[in-house]
């Protein structure tokens, strides 16, 4: 696990272990040694799956928690990456399919979701509250019907299919295990840097005019800049998740763009928690257990009721998510150490 | 550095999520999946593809080959994303062996290419009718029982064109594989006949205001051709009749199926009298049939006569549970014996006989059919006649059906 973005020990640095902090190395340890006992269907549908849509939750979690901005069209931007992996890599949908390598391929995939995103940002920024959500469900929306009408470059209700996830290094990375290793690299990756950049001064500079923005544009700070750019740094991550995410079905279509798909970020968001980065992954777990057990809990039917049943006691309970259910029940768990503190 | 307990609550917590999944199942039991739409704008189809492969389980007490059949229900939305993931839980978390599914057409070609990856598991198409489902590049693991959308077609575009007299023909349909293949079977014989096609609308799935498709459909055209499912269908006819359209229809296999039939409302108004094709017929007489309706009531919630699905199901689960009882239940082989039984199965069904061609898609008779007001009001499909085993190729030989292209928004076409 390389948690250590600032490990520069130094004799009155505090030790870097305590920097990390036990939670995240204990978790690092199980989520590294998770493969050895769970199985093929646990790693990639459960595992792969929750982090990849983690990941998408920490995009709007970092949008929303630092900056206030609560956008519905984090699948989207992760969709553009999908489609772009689709188009410039190879496909068997006999439209477009460039064949570019992997290596050109993802990075400009990314890169085009993040451009995306900004845009997105940019039409929304001058909005706050329930009006940034209109607009980028608005934009959600019509990217979502414009894909499913749209022959030329998105292909239309079938999509793509046949993408397949590369391979290098004598690996195929959507083997179950090396494909849930990549995702749980990107994944740490997009933490650590949102944990950093949250405490650094431009994330420090996003959540002051997050609180106050009138007052951050008096001081001289450019308000809607800095919102711009965290759009393009939520893009990243959202178009990380997107390459995963196509990589993970080796299909795209509008379906996985489509609204529900939006609302499923934004549960998955609000379910883990906006106030901290592991939030949304604890989101995605529940949300993807839920989704994929709940049938054989009470048959086809009514499952999506008990779906919904669940979310609506973990918000009613707990405001803040999961995130809350913790904070609340945290001093019930005895805070003693197990040995002597350092 | 501190080490709590909460951390080690986490760790704990976190391994409890690595259970291995428990897929061994015992000995005495086959697990079967079903996967189906049980959720989207397809439910009410779904639920009654439940009905229809329950009933054939329900024919055989449960048990085939003195060992208890349980199944495993997984859920899709009509997105093939959906289908995948659903068949992907079923197979490789429940472990099952044989798998019914899935629904609709684009979920077919996805079901398909996921068959490839896993050949120690049967797979038996549910209601899905996409042609490419089998006829182009297909899963040798994927077998089709029920006919497709193309064949269901048979015989409704030469009665149109003679019988009917309609010359020039509208379309209407939704936008994805499915309605392609149906739009294509209907086509095939009714542009050989004469007819022309001048105007083609695709709408897209779970589409609701159909105001504008209804105003570019042109004023001279003799009939309109109608391959709607579900709610849109109900949605189409209904602004239809409201915007006064007079114009006969002609309804595509599920636009005038029970699903649809069975809606309230002024539609009714629109639909009698709209010839069809399919599967099934409502007034088939023959004992076989009566005999699977008044099964097939018993199920609960149960539709006056089965829809197309519970038929295509019931169809598949029946030759799943005959094949499982030749071989004796046996799948340990990773189900070799099993797809060998299955590719010679030839059996009776309450429509005919069924056997399969060498791509594994279904031969079978295709029933064209009127509809018609019941005595107690219900809306029927009454059986004009029987077309005798239809083949995938539609009795054209098959490299004349292959030039004429794979099934698209633009193929064929006579305007």
């Amino acid at each position: 696990m390389t948690m250590s973005l600032q490990s520069t020990p130094g004799a009155t640095q505090p030790n870097w272990l305590d920097k990390i902090g036990a939670g995240h190395i204990f978790l690092g340890i199980a989520l590294v040694l998770y493969p050895l006992v769970a199985s093929d269907f646990f790693l990639t549908q459960i595992g792969g799956y929750s982090l990849i849509f983690g990941m998408l939750g920490l995009s709007l979690m970092m949008l929303a928690g630092y900056g206030g901005m609560v956008s519905l069209a984090q699948i989207t931007v992760a969709g553009i990456a999908a489609y772009c992996i689709a188009i410039f890599g190879d496909n068997n949908s006999h439209l477009l399919g460039f064949g570019w390598p992997w290596w050109i391929a993802a990075p400009v995939a990314i890169l085009i979701a993040a451009i995306a995103s900004s845009l997105i940002g940019w039409i929304s920024v001058r909005t706050e509250g329930i009006y940034t959500i209109m607009i980028t469900l608005a934009i959600a929306t019509a990217t979502f019907y414009f894909a499913q009408q749209n022959y030329a470059i998105f292909n239309g209700h079938s999509g793509y299919a046949g993408v397949r996830a590369p391979a290098f290094w004598g690996v195929n990375w959507r083997d179950p295990k090396p494909f849930y290793y990549l995702c749980l690299g990107f994944s740490v990756l997009a933490y650590a840097s949102i944990l950093y950049g949250s405490r650094s001064t431009f994330g420090l500079t996003l959540q002051a005019i997050r609180d106050n923005p009138r007052r951050m544009r008096a001081l001289g700070f450019n308000v809607t800049a800095h919102k711009v750019f965290a759009w393009f740094l939520a893009g990243i991550t959202g178009g990380m998740a997107g390459v995963l995410l196509v990589w993970f079905n080796g299909r795209v279509s509008p379906g996985t763009i489509g609204v529900d798909a939006a609302i499923d970020v934004l549960i998955i968001a609000v379910i883990g928690g906006l106030r901290h980065p592991i939030g949304p992954f604890l989101g995605a777990l529940v949300v993807v257990l839920m989704q994929t057990f709940a049938i054989d809990l009470v048959g086809a039917e009514r499952f999506n009721t008990l779906i919904g049943l669940v979310f609506l006691v973990i918000v009613f309970i707990s405001p803040d998510g999961i995130l809350g259910l913790w904070a609340k029940f945290k001093p019930n768990f005895s805070q003693e150490s197990l040995r002597p503190g350092l | 550095m501190r080490m709590h307990r909460r951390t080690l609550l986490a760790l704990a917590l976190a391994s409890g999520l690595t259970a291995p999944s428990l897929a061994l199942a015992a000995d005495d039991t086959i697990k079967i999946g079903l996967l189906a739409t049980f959720e989207g704008p397809f439910t009410v189809l779904g639920e009654d593809s439940e009905r229809g492969a329950m009933t054939a389980v329900e024919e055989v007490a449960g048990t085939v080959a003195g060992k208890k059949i349980e199944i495993v229900k997984g859920s899709s939305d009509a997105s093939p994303d959906s289908a995948v993931r659903a068949a992907r839980k079923l197979v490789e978390q429940d472990g099952v062996k044989v798998l019914i599914g899935p629904l609709s057409g684009d979920e077919g070609l996805a079901v398909k290419d996921y068959a490839k990856t896993q050949p120690t598991v049967t797979f038996l198409n549910g209601a899905s009718a996409a042609q490419d489902t089998t006829f182009r590049d297909p899963a040798p693991n994927f077998f089709r029982f029920g006919t497709d959308g193309a064949q269901w077609m048979a015989g409704l575009g030469t009665y149109a064109f003679k019988d009917k007299g309609y010359k020039t023909v509208a379309t209407v349909a939704e936008d994805y594989s499915f309605p392609y293949t149906q739009v294509f079977g209907f086509m095939a014989e009714f542009c050989k006949a004469g007819g022309h096609v001048p105007s083609k609308s695709w709408v897209p799935i779970g589409n609701k205001d159909f105001s504008s498709v209804i105003a570019a459909i042109p004023d001279s055209v003799d009939a309109i051709y109608v391959a709607l499912g579900g709610a849109d269908a109900v949605n189409f006819l209904t602004q239809y009749q409201q915007s006064g359209g007079a114009a006969p229809l002609i309804g595509g296999s599920i636009t005038v199926d029970q699903t649809v039939l069975t809606a309230k409302g002024k539609l009714r108004d629109v639909l009698v009298g709209t010839p069809s094709a399919g599967p099934t017929a409502d007034t088939n007489d023959t004992p076989s049939w009566t005999k699977f309706v008044e099964a097939y009531k018993k199920q609960p919630g149960a539709f006056p006569s089965p829809s197309l699905f519970a038929h295509a199901y019931y169809i598949n689960m029946k030759a799943a549970l005959l094949g499982l009882d030749k071989v004796g239940g046996d799948v340990s082989d990773g189900g070799a014996k099993l797809r060998e039984t299955l590719s010679s199965l030839s059996f009776e069904t309450p429509t005919g006989k069924v056997s399969l061609d060498k791509n594994r898609n279904a031969i079978a008779d295709i029933f064209l059919t009127e509809v018609t007001e019941n005595a107690d009001g219900t809306l029927l499909n009454k059986l004009i006649k029987v077309v005798p085993q239809v083949n995938q190729t539609l009795g054209i030989a098959e490299a004349d059906f292959t030039a004429l292209g794979a099934v698209s928004r633009d193929n064929p076409s006579c305007p």
